[in-house]
């Protein structure tokens, strides 16, 4: 007796969208079915890996997130090249920390001169993630987007707040845009359907649905995104069929779960460890649900997501 | 897969004799499809008509309980694809395994594991859930032994894991009582085992080489009256452990595919030898389909997160988690230290919290019942309002905690400053950040 495997019925696909410009340029989305459903659809472009740089050194990090990268954590440009040359990087986020109206409150000027630096020093796609300040990105990402021209940066995060201006000047100097909202489908669907009025076009727009890491409200970013890629795939909505994109690191690394000692409390086990395993598990439900790029910070945790890409992806 | 009230009543006797209680059988039907009234009120429905209703009214995918007394696992009974469509019922079960060519000492370090590492969240015990036995002597002597040991050493669920039924025999004679997961029913000894699982009454799983295999040895095993069954599909790479999933469960709900409609069971321990890939496999059927999961060992910093993945995975998408309300004295306050009040919705706890701790201020946390919800969402439904929060501080206690008597609330509740200045005239009422990422600034800036 064969069994018959029940097929899903889908009525649309994900866009396909490229970042960044030349050889090294990397395309992402275009998939036909849920996450890894490889027997019912095609993932021609399988989930990738952007590696997170800071533009300031990082003052709180985990002892284990900091080791690998000793020595460059205080120059935006050599970090991300360590990146790329020991970790393999496909892409690079570049964590516009400084800027942070709240902390060191560095100016656009001076903040947009790191972002072309590190973006001329690069060939792989470059993320470049704001404050979610809606002022302050706005100052920050347009002056960015403008002594960036021509190099396909994904500006992030857009958010309902600030997408005129930053749009319009990712759309004037031809940058992909990162529409981010709240955890929430509607909303992220409006997001999509203004940047699009404004004149955002489909292949330069990915999603940001605001995730978070294990212990710290996975499961609703997990259904959201879950939510969206079903409406996208199976109920022909159209202005939920872009790829989606993670900035996972920064909240799984940031929580005392990730950093508490083994000293401290032995039933936690080894910190290092944990740290690496909080990150790459979060990812992961993140992939199931439907990420196309993660955005993470430890390299051992990336190679642990890579592999698991590649069994999922395997012939 | 349910019936409707008019396919029910098509089944019932139609002579509206009212003896069930309702004025007619289409009442009565509605009612039934509705999980309203039980079938044993109507006594003139007919045998075969009974067994069709009871087969239409089992849930697609079988609970199956391990284990007995205190301490069971109970899995399946699943209902959905995606937890947003409803929830997901009975979160996995996470084993460790143990064989028979272990030391001594290393058997009882694997059995304290499973019994101290247990960790409190949100008022909940998370904690892992059966030792597996594994016999790879082949000797039914030294089975018998361990599951001896492993039965004195925990009140845990037991599974036991070898090919050879005698050997199983034997593991099982040890701990019959403990209800024990016999492993695996193969195509070579199916007739054995469906013996032993009569006899013992104990649940079973199936392991296939294949799909259409599992198919066959379930169809067998319930011909034989054998309903307690977990499937293995047999698969070892994580593409074809991680569809097989979706294939069964989809089979179980979508096509009331009854030879699929069970639990499945997962080896992430047989796909790699490496426990940090383990741990991420594992973390993978947390998410997608896993009934049971069985690690091959546990260790503090890949068993936390995999608890906390469960509870968030399983938690009721209708239902938020709620922490107590409460006070909660952070990095060892003094009754000079800050006094911040929140919500009781967990998220906001653990943020709120997390960035107290990470401010290394010692400082009060005062957590208000808001039936679960933010301060946002809490104060838009009149649960977070001076009215509500004002008699809590009074009553909670922190007033013999603190000399300086200044409360400071959430910045998404700054419009009940005034009101709350009002209620509690002998408080100072400060606005604190929106954002739990600007609290440790806050509270270094916040002076006595």
């Amino acid at each position: 007796m064969a069994v018959e495997i029940p097929k899903a019925l889908y009525s649309g696909k994900i866009r396909q969208t490229r970042l960044g410009t030349g050889p090294k340029s990397v395309t992402i989305g275009g998939e036909t079915s849920y996450p890894f459903h490889l027997f019912e659809g095609e993932m021609p472009n399988p989930p990738k890996i952007a590696m997170e740089v800071w533009d300031t050194p990082p003052v709180d990090w985990a002892e284990a997130a900091l080791e690998p990268f000793k020595g460059v954590t205080d120059d935006p440009v050599a970090w991300a090249k360590k990146c790329i040359s020991d970790y393999g990087a496909e892409i690079v986020c570049l964590q516009l920390v400084s800027t942070d109206p709240n902390g060191l409150n560095r100016g656009a000027d001076e903040a947009a001169a790191v972002v072309k630096k590190v973006a001329d020093a690069i060939d792989v796609p470059l993320i470049v993630w704001g404050t979610a300040n809606h002022d302050k990105d706005t100052e920050v990402l347009r002056k960015v987007a403008e002594v960036c021209q021509g190099k396909n940066l994904i500006i992030a995060p857009v958010e309902e707040g600030d997408h005129k201006k930053i749009g319009a000047s990712a759309i004037g100097y031809r940058h992909t845009v990162a529409a981010s909202t709240p955890i929430d489908i509607n909303l992220c669907k409006q997001l999509n359907i203004l940047l699009g009025n404004l004149g955002v076009p489909d292949d330069l727009l990915v999603m940001d649905p605001t995730v978070s890491g294990i212990g710290y409200g996975i499961e609703y970013c997990y259904s959201v995104m879950e939510r969206i890629r079903m409406a996208g795939l199976t109920q022909q909505d159209e202005k939920l069929q872009f790829p989606i994109i993670c900035n996972i690191s920064k909240e799984t690394w940031k929580t005392k779960e990730a950093k508490i000692a083994e000293a401290e409390d032995p039933k936690m086990g080894d910190a290092r460890r944990r740290g690496i395993l909080l990150e790459a598990m979060s990812a992961m439900c993140l992939l199931v649900a439907g990420a196309n790029v993660l955005v993470m910070r430890h390299p051992e945790a990336i190679k642990l997501v890579r592999e698991m890409i590649a069994e999922l992806t395997a012939k | 897969m349910p019936l409707t009230g008019i396919e029910i009543f098509k089944l019932l006797p139609k002579t509206n004799c009212k003896e069930c209680g309702d004025p007619t059988c289409l009442a009565f039907a509605m009612k039934l499809a509705a999980g309203k009234a039980e079938l044993t009120l109507c006594k003139y429905i007919s045998e075969e008509a009974k067994s069709k209703l009871q087969e239409a009214a089992a849930p697609p995918i079988l609970p199956v309980t391990i284990g007995a007394g205190n301490r069971v696992l109970k899995v399946g009974g699943e209902t959905v694809m995606f937890r947003h469509e409803k929830r997901f019922e009975n979160p996995p079960g996470l084993a460790i395994l143990i064989t028979d060519t272990m030391p001594d000492a290393e058997v009882t370090a694997r059995l304290d594991k499973f019994n101290n590492l247990k960790y409190i969240r949100v008022g909940l015990t998370l904690r892992p859930d059966m030792v597996a036995l594994k016999s790879e002597s082949g000797d039914p002597a030294k089975f018998e032994a361990l599951a001896g040991k492993v039965k004195q050493g925990t009140d845990g669920p037991i599974m036991l894991i070898s090919s050879n039924p005698d050997v199983l025999a034997a593991g099982l004679k040890a701990c019959a009582d403990r209800n024990p997961l016999l492993y695996p029913v193969t195509k070579e000894n199916a007739d054995r085992m469906i013996e032993l699982a009569k006899t013992s009454k104990c649940p079973v799983a199936v392991k296939g080489a294949s799909l259409d295999e599992l198919v066959e040895l379930t169809n067998k095993l319930t011909a034989a009256g054998i309903k307690n069954i977990v499937l293995d599909s047999g698969a070892r790479t994580l593409r074809r452990a991680f569809e097989d999933q979706v294939f069964i469960r989809r089979s179980a709900l979508q096509k009331k595919f009854r030879p699929l409609g069970f639990p499945t069971i997962v080896f992430p321990g047989e796909m790699t030898t490496d426990p940090m890939k383990v741990a991420v496999i594992a973390a993978t059927f947390v998410a997608k389909y896993g009934g049971i999961i069985v690690l091959s060992d546990f260790y503090g910093e890949s068993l936390f997160p995999l608890l906390v993945e469960r509870l968030n995975i399983y938690t009721d998408p209708q239902r938020p988690l709620a922490t107590t309300e409460g006070i909660y004295e952070i990095n060892n306050p003094t009754d000079g230290s800050p006094v911040l009040l929140t919500s009781n919705f967990s998220l906001t706890y653990f943020i709120v919290s997390g960035e107290m701790e990470n401010s290394r201020v010692p400082s009060w946390l005062v957590v208000k019942d808001t039936e679960g919800l933010s301060v946002m969402t809490a104060w838009a439904a009149g649960k977070f309002v001076a009215d509500a929060i004002a008699p809590f501080v009074r009553k909670c206690g922190i007033a013999d905690k603190v000399k300086h008597h200044r409360l400071t609330i959430p910045g998404y509740a700054a419009a009940e400053a005034g009101g709350l200045e009002e209620e509690l005239p002998n408080w100072k009422i400060e606005v604190g950040p929106r954002e739990g990422s600007l609290i440790p600034a806050y509270l270094k800036a916040w002076k006595p």
